[in-house]
């Protein structure tokens, strides 16, 4: 089975929980950028939570499904329709062998996820299905999806979760052309900021003390805006500069996703899915991992506080949110199975 | 003293700092102690990954949770890291010097320069007060150690620079620069694994394929390999080569 595309809306690409193990080699982890989301959209149609997903951003891809799928659409609230019938979000949907899905505007957030029973079965590189569009690596030559392509789904949707909508398994539709879904949906309060106005947590960069006082104050006070120039890399953060007492000369070591640097320009990054894995700028701040995906979230234009965190809180809610997620994961396995 | 420090990066990563210049002492030093962190195999490592002066070690905030009261996973992470570092150093001053890499063979690259191939050689060559041929000589002469790989997948940095050679950047950076280009930015010299945007001088430019990743070994240097250029010509060998 494969899904063609018909257009490619602003930036979609194949992505699943990144690549690991390849950073002495100067290959960074891509993948999802909302991990929480591209996890749950897998745990929906029976995946397992890493499985390679479509990344929707801004704007979503029109699609051509060859043979009836059963799909999940999480993350950022977009426009979804199949003919004439609306898709709804955060629960399991069978799409009809032909059925074309638009995926349209988003009304809110930046990236939605749209995972496929099966997976996306691309050749694996490095050991991960995700694109790094930076790097030029991964499956389409590392590139977004564009119209034609078609994108290939996984054999094991053979045993998809038959009674994912409450019963009724995907033939047993007579008379039924459009789509159907399940009458239990997730919540996706606790998962996606609808309002995008909360904080993001930051803990103290290993340069933080080189700012000047003001900075550092302006840091955790000042509203930033999300850059227009920000993509998979790195958010670039504008809203009033910020300024070291003094010229800091660093070489190169390592950077992960969520390490926020200040370039001579006064306009902080904060590096995210795509980022390389060494860089030379003051790192004057530190994204907690567990706020990475409510940061990817935030479009261009729209606005960032950060709060101050000491790394041990970063890491307990990091973990508070890790058990609240597979204990919901291991709940959607269950009832997929009755 | 301490030899080396302990520094959070983030809540998922940990640097062990052992300096903060470029030398060649200290990145050996790197090299070996991220080799014998990858020989301890911890738990809850993801990546190991050396630098010019640190080794980031990437790892995971669930696997390293530990009962309550046990401390965080950074916590509980840094000190399993410190006592090793710290029984590598031991070892160092103690034994005989048993850094990796010391005995690696060499991989000679070829390099055709100047030209179309290196278009900023000139400028290299007028910054040192040399000719060109001299410019030449003196960068396929050098012996040199990759240093580290970053920026790109399979870009390495390069130690062995002659310093008459060290050129600053460009003032403004060039959109594309083409695969296999032979570069100094500063002290170090490097080569782009692929067509991608940079500050670099431009000196020449490789044949070779730096970064394939479906090859068993994708990036064809690795930290701590021993390299030295050799000057070809534009012809016969540049084009032989590229098959």
């Amino acid at each position: 089975m494969s899904i063609r595309v018909l257009s490619p809306g602003w930036l979609t690409s194949v992505q699943d929980s990144g690549r690991i193990g390849y950073a002495a080699i100067g290959v960074g982890r891509a993948g999802a950028m909302d991990d929480v989301a591209l996890r749950l959209a897998n745990a929906l149609v029976g995946n397992a939570e890493n499985t390679a997903a479509l990344e929707i951003t801004l704007r979503g891809p029109r699609l051509r499904f060859d043979a009836d799928a059963l799909i999940a659409l999480t993350g950022a609230v977009i426009d979804a329709r199949c003919a004439t019938q609306e898709i709804p979000q955060w629960r399991p949907v069978w799409i009809p062998a032909g059925g074309e899905v638009d995926l349209g505007s988003m009304r809110r957030g930046a990236r939605s996820y749209l995972a496929i029973a099966g997976g996306i079965d691309v050749a694996p590189a490095l050991c991960s299905r995700s694109t790094d569009i930076n790097a030029a690596l991964g499956p389409f030559g590392g590139r977004g999806l564009v119209a034609g392509d078609d994108v290939p789904i996984g054999d094991e949707r053979l045993g998809f979760p038959r009674n994912a909508l409450g019963g009724r398994p995907p033939g047993d539709r007579a008379g039924h052309d459009g789509i159907a879904a399940a009458h239990w949906s997730l919540d996706p309060q606790p998962w996606f900021d609808a309002h995008g106005d909360k904080p993001v947590a930051l803990a103290r960069g290993n340069h933080f003390e080189h700012l000047d006082a003001s900075s550092r104050r302006a840091l955790f006070a000042r509203e930033f805006r999300v850059g227009n120039e920000s993509n998979r890399v790195g958010y670039r953060l504008e809203g009033g500069k910020l300024r070291l007492e003094a010229p800091l000369e660093l070489v190169s070591e390592g950077v992960v996703p969520g390490t926020m640097q200040l370039p001579p320009n006064g306009n902080p990054i904060v590096l995210m899915a795509e980022a390389p894995t060494t860089g030379g700028y003051p790192r004057i701040g530190m994204v907690a991992t567990v706020d990475l995906p409510r940061l990817a979230q935030r479009r261009p234009g729209d606005h960032v506080r950060f709060v101050e965190t000491s790394l041990a809180d970063a890491q307990t809610r990091y973990l508070q949110r890790e058990r609240a997620l597979a204990a919901l994961i291991q709940t959607i396995t269950e009832r997929l199975k009755r | 003293m301490t030899p080396f420090a302990l520094e959070p990066l983030g809540d998922s990563a940990l640097l062990v700092r052992l300096g903060d210049g470029i030398d060649p002492a200290t990145n050996r030093c790197a090299l070996a102690l991220a080799e014998n962190l990858r020989a301890a195999a911890l738990p809850g490592i993801r990546d190991i990954a050396p630098a010019y002066a640190s080794v980031c070690v990437h790892y995971d905030i669930a696997a390293l949770a530990g009962a309550a009261g046990a401390g965080s996973p950074h916590q509980r992470l840094a000190e399993q890291l410190g006592e090793i570092a710290a029984k590598f150093f031991e070892a160092k001053m103690a034994g005989p010097d048993t850094e990796a890499g010391g005995e690696s063979p060499m991989l000679e690259i070829p390099v055709r320069y100047g030209g179309e191939f290196g278009p900023d050689l000139g400028d290299v060559a007028a910054q040192a007060g040399i000719d060109e041929q001299a410019v030449i000589e003196r960068h396929a002469n050098g012996d040199y150690r990759v240093a580290m790989l970053g920026f790109m997948p399979g870009f390495p940095y390069l130690l062995g620079l002659d310093e008459s050679l060290h050129t600053p950047r460009r003032a403004s950076p060039r959109t594309r620069v083409p695969a296999g280009s032979v570069a100094i930015g500063g002290a170090q010299t490097g080569i782009y694994p692929r067509e991608l945007p940079g500050g670099w001088q431009l000196i020449g430019r490789t044949p070779l394929v730096l970064f394939d990743p479906t090859r068993g070994q994708p990036a064809l240097l690795q930290p701590g390999q021993r390299v030295r250029f050799r000057a070809i010509d534009a012809g016969g060998e540049f084009a032989a080569l590229i098959r």
